[in-house]
């Protein structure tokens, strides 16, 4: 058997020079006679070794990383060698990986994104396969017993969104796959449609299947060139294979699907806003009710689900929904994929049941901060999710306890911030933010934003701090308040987390910061 | 769109206008969506090929953001010739379509430098310093956001995210990102970005 070499075709690792180091195996390889397989395959989600390059000579995969460029002769002059300094062992000897519970991400980094044989060769299919035998309301009733909440952020439970649609009267109905991830510190998202497409495809089928949609529609950020790539290239390989079409599998069932790009809007991840989007015009924010379940796209009944919800629902089909309830606790069921961002030394994609401490997830496998300096602010759920300080990093990760503290789990993205922060600064900044991206729909968020730069902007100045910070709190109130979505409702969430836990950094001298 | 054939780049001279009511101004009030109204044979091939994108896409329901994609994928930027093309086949109108084009930060109207680099500025790559980065290449460049430089080899733009959190801070140029990037990095980025090659043998 000859050498299989694995280097990832993700954007991380590519963003750290995967494609050199692809380039110079292939030409190092052929330069010493060295016959090799160079697979691209996804990425693990280590990302501080990535390039993780990993070898297969037909004992099992071992990993090195990160690999530099430079490092590639040395690694083939020693035939990859346990010995060479980059060696890391058997990949899934990893503690790293190993302490993990991949369910959503069990193929995460092991095949090549786009290859039909090595999705099906791991289970893929298998669910749909199986959800072809059974009636919508029996697949509803599978998504319901599983637990599964909306992993976007809202948490809102699939099942029964999925029932309202199915009920729904409706010449046509559509599934709408919001991969919109604008959130700071989040990825998941990207790596599924990078490394794992047909997952997501599998999961839309079958959420057509359920609730009697025909058509749906990936809404997906401009910003990910090359997850779109892999979507087109596996869409169009599913088609051709007669998973998607008129036919799915010669069932007589019909499902297309198509990849519509954003234009670098944050507010629609918005799902009603990106429903507008999709529709053509500016993403504006429509007033609830009507539910999209009711009249989504195109005044029509519509299923929109975060990538994560969809990507869930081929293992909740394959290995049974109790299963994936038996992952998690209370209310939270199943696994969420927190993604470890910003200034810690071990990012990436850690998969784990609800339940666990943020400590366990910034301390153990984030291993503090990446600057080596002391772990002073960490923010949870994106850009609109609160500040927490290390007093609070053993509330336990689950949606609930969470919400009991005023903070949000969002779409599990993590970022630590070290000591050198500013709070002030980033209060400012969530602010600011709102003004770039809001939608303007409403007052509160519209005005509010720019009214709450200028006042964070005085209280940083020094002047009339007490009056600000007084006048601060009542704006934050009036945008939870008043605000039609979750952009002007939540943007103070950020902001009046950074002035209860960090007042130091509103009470400087002006000019100092 | 096409009716609009009067001059109007400011500054030149007009004398076919002078004894019309605009004479005082420079030039007559441009309107909002600056046609250079002159129609030469690029601006014609320019309508045909908006022509040809409009016509291929608009079939699709919800057709329009997929048009100002192929729109910008061609030419780097929309045209302002092409609101009107647009808004004719959709049966809309060019304030409609005008308003998808400002609202969405990715669609531009100019055509960018050679080069688009985008900086990340959400808080992940914050975490990372990509703050003093920001200023870096804004000095570096000469140019703030949404400005290109005076060479046109680079346009610097805010983005924020790219995905790449745990890596940063991310720039992106083209289909490219590129992460861990730091003043001395990017200054390399912006030497490879702006020096042209010669491969002699």
């Amino acid at each position: 058997m000859s050498l299989r070499v694995f280097v990832p075709c993700e954007t991380t690792a590519l963003s750290l020079g995967a494609e050199d180091v692809a380039t110079l195996i292939s030409r190092e390889a052929a330069a010493r006679g060295l016959k090799i397989e160079l697979v691209r395959n996804g990425s693990r989600g280590l990302f501080w070794l990535e390039p993780l390059v990993e070898v297969d000579d037909g004992t099992g995969r071992r990993a090195f990383g990160p690999v530099e460029p430079g490092d590639v002769a040395s690694l083939l002059d020693s035939h990859f060698g346990d010995d060479h300094p980059l060696a890391l062992g058997p990949t899934d000897e990893l503690p790293w990986l190993k302490k993990q519970q991949r369910v959503t991400f069990a193929r995460l980094g092991v095949t090549d994104p786009v290859s039909l044989d090595d999705y099906r060769a791991t289970g893929g299919f298998d669910g749909l396969h199986h959800a072809l035998e059974l009636t919508p309301q029996q697949l509803v009733d599978r998504v319901k017993a599983s637990g599964l909440r909306g992993r976007g952020g809202a948490a809102f439970p699939t099942g029964i969104k999925w029932q309202t649609v199915l009920d729904a009267a409706g010449a046509q109905k559509y599934i709408v796959c919001n991969a919109d991830e604008g959130d700071s510190g989040t990825f998941a998202d990207r790596l599924v449609m990078e490394c794992d497409p047909y997952m997501l495809i599998e999961g839309m089928i079958i959420a057509g299947l359920a609730v009697g949609a025909t058509q749906g529609y990936i809404y997906l950020r401009e910003e990910y060139p090359l997850a779109h790539r892999h979507l087109d290239l596996a869409i169009a390989r599913a088609e051709a294979a007669g998973y998607l079409g008129n036919n799915i599998q010669n069932s007589g069932r019909a499902f297309a699907l198509e990849v519509r790009l954003g234009a670098g809007a944050y507010i629609c991840g918005e799902e009603t806003s990106l429903l507008e989007s999709l529709e053509g015009k500016r993403g504006m924010v429509r007033a609830k009710p009507p539910l999209p379940a009711i009249e989504g796209l195109f005044g029509l009944p519509t299923v929109v689900n975060n990538v994560l919800s969809l990507a869930a629902v081929p293992s909740i089909l394959r290995d049974g929904p109790e299963h994936y309830a038996g992952f998690g606790v209370e209310r939270s069921r199943g696994t969420l994929p927190f993604q470890l961002a910003g200034n810690i030394a071990q990012g990436g994609l850690v998969e784990l049941a609800f339940g666990h401490s943020l400590r366990e997830l910034i301390e153990d496998f984030g291993g503090g901060s990446a600057s080596g300096r002391p772990v002073r602010a960490v923010q949870v759920g994106g850009p609109l999710g609160a500040y927490l300080s290390p007093a609070q990093f053993d509330t336990a990760l689950d949606y609930e306890a969470f919400s009991a503290i005023g903070a949000v789990l969002g779409h599990g993205g993590v970022v630590v911030f070290d000591d050198s922060v500013d709070m002030a600064e980033q209060a400012r900044f969530s602010m600011e933010f709102c003004v770039e991206e809001s939608c303007g729909k409403c007052t509160p968020c519209r005005i509010g934003s720019t009214r709450g730069v200028e006042v964070i902007d005085r209280i940083m100045r020094g002047e009339n701090r007490d009056a600000n910070m007084a006048l601060l709190e009542d704006l934050c109130d009036t945008m939870i308040q008043g605000s039609l979505c979750a952009m002007g409702g939540m943007t103070p969430f950020p902001v009046k987390s950074a002035y209860t836990l960090f007042p130091e950094d509103f009470q400087r001298q002006g000019g100092e910061a | 769109m096409r009716a609009c054939r009067v001059v109007t780049t400011p500054g030149q001279e007009r004398p076919g206008l002078t004894h019309c009511k605009w004479r005082w101004f420079d030039a007559p009030p441009a309107p909002f969506y600056k046609v250079d109204t002159v129609m030469d044979e690029t601006q014609a091939g320019v309508l045909d090929t908006v022509e040809t994108i409009v016509t291929s896409l608009k079939h699709k329901p919800g057709a329009l953001l997929p048009i100002l994609h192929g729109i910008q994928d061609h030419f780097g930027y929309i045209p302002d010739v092409a609101i009107g093309v647009i808004a004719r086949h959709l049966r809309s109108t060019a304030a409609d379509v005008h308003g998808v084009v400002s609202f969405y930060h990715y669609f531009r109207s100019e055509q960018p430098g050679r080069h688009v680099v985008e900086l990340c500025r959400a808080e992940a790559c914050q975490a990372r310093g990509a703050r003093a980065l920001e200023s870096h290449a804004k000095a570096r460049l000469g140019v703030d956001y949404g400005q290109t430089t005076a060479d046109r080899s680079i346009t610097l733009k805010p983005v924020y995210c790219l995905g790449n959190c745990a890596t940063g801070p991310s720039v992106r140029v083209g289909e490219q990102i590129k992460g861990r990037m730091d003043p001395a990095r990017f200054d390399r980025l912006v030497d490879d970005l702006t020096t042209y090659k010669l491969e002699l043998n």
